[in-house]
């Protein structure tokens, strides 16, 4: 089943007689169907509660730091690219950027890029979710809990000078920590699997353009946790 | 025959030198992890219907004290009478290990896992190890779920559907770890789920043996293939909702507590959205294996192939557009219900194009009665009756009459004990020889069979009578309402039935057990059946073929006058067949 000469559209690693896809991509693809269908329900509930609250939903400016957020959005998007660029590396055999050396061999460019890439990725999603545990910390800090607004904090002073509504609030903090933390725990799964991938496979010089099968099914899921991010960002931040 | 070259052999497959642990326990092969779901969901069968009899026994013989009761603690039953705060948590915990660790595990974790790879020619799942794993999260949910039944105050006390806001408020259930128990153990289990369909349908797409077209596949494979894109896209919605459950229990949020802004009926949506592809994974798989039996039992082809597996697409189809049908007395705005009405009852037309298949194959037929068969055709005479049962209360009017009487609980027992659990009556001894090596006892199959469809049926129909009489759903004391005081001896009768129902069943587990050391030796092929599986030996060796099978035709070749005998097993070469395609793959 192997093929003889290297070819970027058609990968020389065994494909499987069905689809010509290699098992791994294809489940990857099949559990993200279930993964759209796992944020879908938070993402649903959290539309029918807001919009059938009863009374006004709190502007999430007052609430939580959008600035800081945002830079985090950013942040998240980038190791999107930086994956991309350590699937190009592995992919097409091209270190990209690393063309310093013009005697330097194909295989010790590629080899480097890779690694460059794959821990530029791991550590910015770490970034990210450590930016997320401080913005918890200091939520809960000002007084949003899951439960709703902790008494005698600065934002039950918010609630009680009319500033914030009473009623959504326990609303607010239940979905606005279900749905981020959710978030943050599929980041941290990625995070995990990506540094064990890292360890075990790439520092060990097992990816090649022959065969690059964990890069490419790790980055489908780092993308899809990208863009699951931009939906909430949207929704729980800045609508 | 002598003409007949096969291709496909009687292999030796790979010789397995792994150690017990890794062989039996923690194994990843999709046999082992078949039969490892056999054994577990057995025993949840049982708890489940231990759990039923005691139901029967309150609901038959109210305030008595119940034989052998006295050993439950104080909490339960004092001096053997049931209590009506263990009563609901016995309504509670049979429906949920019946359905989510008993009948969905039979089919789905026993026979997607052990038929799959062994009927399309492949040497294990997509995914051994994630295999593993999905059984393992499979266990620790039962245990968790066994374990709340034993915790202080007590299992989990809403209903199997855990409405809310009773489910998501400890000051209204009373019970705090139980409920807290039951939403970690469905994570667990949705997560099993998962796990399971995910590796189903790669290796169905993926790893066909060659010549194993789509449409070659055996229906059974069919019915599983579809059962597993219901379950991945269900299951997660069933996590999604019972995380939010698990959230208002124990970290105080708000999803369904109405007093701070939740939604109750956000819940009954989540959980039918859910809850209604649930009803297809359960009968599905059954479907699909009652085709592969009744086929093979009438010595015909199955009558009208294609239209049956377009019939299984268009019902999982079908299954995601109606689930508002548990909900028509819910405040649902009812404009709403009527649209559900319309798509509920649109099932009826490939469910009915089944039934008259399964009777178009059986008609002038050359019937074998075996114990297999014959609970096949129970299982389309039972699946009628629970299915013309369902027309009724997919119709709004008549529902808002029936809705949570006894006519439901019928209902759901017709197409649950009497479709799925027939069905599966019929499949354990039907493939038990390629998973033991030994046939189950034919006699004590056929005794039990008959014995189980006349109890079955003395249990179940009066039900109907019961419901139509409005004898609600879960109540705990019957004489309590003078308008139910006449039907009385009409629920002795059940739960007497009941009782001889449950013992019927020990026939069973004797006859499991005892074939699973002292039965006849299985020949290869002990039912003529035309599946890949049975060219290899019994029980299948590890690692399945030593090279890959090639499939030259469908499945259902029966008394095919190309044959000399009336079964034309698809791994079978004759002179006139090409070699398909794609050649055969050595090897893993």
């Amino acid at each position: 089943m192997t093929h003889a000469t290297v070819d970027v559209m058609r990968p020389p690693y065994p494909t499987e007689r069905g689809l010509d896809v290699y098992n791994t991509k294809l489940g990857m693809w099949v559990f993200l169907a279930s993964e759209v269908m796992f944020f879908t329900a938070l993402i649903g509930s959290y539309i029918i509660l807001r919009f059938g609250a009863p009374g006004e939903w709190a502007r999430p400016g007052i609430v939580l730091n959008i600035p800081v957020t945002a830079i985090n959005t950013f942040l998240l998007i980038c190791s999107s690219v930086t994956m991309v660029k350590a699937y190009a590396t592995v992919a097409d055999g091209e270190g990209h950027f690393f063309r310093l050396r013009p005697g330097a061999r194909l295989s010790e460019r590629l080899d480097f890029g890779l690694k460059f890439w794959m821990l530029a990725t791991i550590i910015i999603g770490a970034t990210f979710v450590s930016i997320q545990v401080y913005e918890y910390l200091h939520l809960v800090h000002r007084g949003l809990l899951p439960s709703g607004v902790r008494e005698g904090s600065e934002l039950a002073e918010l609630v009680a000078n009319g500033t914030l509504p009473a009623a959504t609030m326990g609303l607010f903090g239940s979905s606005f920590y279900t749905m981020t933390g959710f978030h943050g725990f599929h980041v941290t799964c990625g995070v995990i699997s990506m540094a064990y991938l890292y360890f075990t496979k790439t520092l060990r010089g097992k990816y090649s353009q022959q065969d690059y099968r964990g890069i490419e099914t790790i980055g489908l899921y780092w993308h899809f946790v990208d863009l699951v991010w931009i939906i909430l960002f949207t929704i729980v931040y800045l609508i | 025959m002598t003409t007949v070259a096969a291709t496909a052999q009687v292999a030796h497959g790979h010789h397995d030198d792994r150690p017990f642990i890794r062989k039996y326990i923690f194994s990843t092969d999709h046999k082992i992890i078949g039969i490892q779901f056999l054994f577990v969901s057995l025993f949840f069968l049982l708890v489940g219907g231990l759990l039923a009899m005691q139901m029967r026994w309150q609901l038959g013989f109210p305030g008595k004290p119940m034989p052998g009761g006295g050993i439950l603690p104080e909490t339960m039953a004092p001096g053997g009478v049931i209590l009506p705060e263990y009563y609901i948590q016995l309504v509670t915990m049979h429906g949920t290990f019946m359905v989510f660790f008993a009948i969905m595990p039979l089919l789905v974790g026993v026979y997607a896992n052990f038929l799959i790879p062994l009927k399309i020619g492949t040497h294990d799942m997509a995914f051994p190890r994630i295999n593993m794993w999905s059984f393992w999260s499979a266990f620790a949910a039962g245990l968790v779920m066994l374990a709340s039944l034993f915790v202080p105050e007590g299992a989990a006390r809403a209903g199997w559907t855990m409405y809310a806001p009773l489910s998501a408020r400890h000051d209204y259930s009373g019970a705090e770890l139980g409920q807290e128990l039951w939403s970690i153990s469905i994570v667990l289990l949705g997560l099993s789920s998962i796990l399971g369909s995910l590796n189903y349908i790669t290796t169905v797409i993926n790893n066909r043996a060659p010549g194993m077209t789509w449409f070659r596949m055996p229906l059974s494979v069919w019915a599983l293939f579809i059962t597993a894109i219901l379950g991945i896209l269900a299951l997660p919605v069933l996590s999604g909702a019972a995380i939010m459950l698990l959230f208002d229990q124990i970290l105080g949020t708000h999803f369904f507590d109405p007093p701070a802004g939740g939604q109750a009926l956000l819940w009954q949506h989540l959980f039918w959205f859910f809850g209604h592809p649930e009803v297809y994974i359960l009968i599905l798989p059954a479907m699909g294996m009652v085709s592969d039996i009744i086929a093979n039992g009438s010595r015909k082809p199955i009558f009208g192939y294609h239209s049956m597996v377009f019939a299984i697409i268009s019902i999982a189809f079908l299954g995601w557009i109606v689930w508002g049908h548990h909900m028509f007395v819910s405040g649902m705005n009812p404009t709403l219900g009527s649209s559900f009405m319309v798509s509920t009852l649109v099932i009826a037309v490939p469910s009915a194009v089944k039934t008259f298949n399964w009777m178009g194959t059986m008609w002038r037929g050359n019937l074998r009665f075996t114990v297999p068969m014959l609970n096949a055709v129970a299982f389309v005479a039972m699946f009628v009756i629970g299915g013309l049962s369902g027309i009724y209360m997919a119709a709004t009017p008549v529902d808002m009459f029936i809705h949570d009487t006894y006519f439901i609980v019928a209902h759901l027992h017709y197409v649950l004990f009497g479709g799925s659990l027939f069905a599966l009556f019929g499949a354990i001894p039907f493939w038990f020889p390629k998973m033991f090596g030994r046939m189950m006892s034919e006699p004590w199959g056929k005794i039990h069979f008959w014995l189980t469809f006349v109890f079955y049926n003395l249990v179940f129909f009066p039900m109907h009578t019961l419901g139509m009489a409005g004898h609600m759903r879960r109540i705990y004391d019957p004489t309590q309402y003078e308008f139910l005081k006449p039907y009385q001896p009409l629920n002795e009768f059940i739960s007497i039935s009941a009782f001889l129902l449950f013992a019927t069943q020990i026939i069973f587990f004797v006859n499991f057990w005892y074939s699973l050391f002292k039965g006849k030796k299985a020949p290869q092929n002990p039912w003529e059946d035309n599946g890949l599986e049975w060219s290899l030996a019994s029980p299948a060796p590890h690692g399945n073929w030593a090279t890959t099978p090639t499939v030259y035709r469908g499945p259902y070749e029966y008394s095919s006058p190309q044959a000399t005998e009336d079964y034309l097993p698809q791994y079978k070469k004759l002179p006139t067949d090409r070699e398909p395609a794609t050649a055969p793959v050595a090897g893993h």
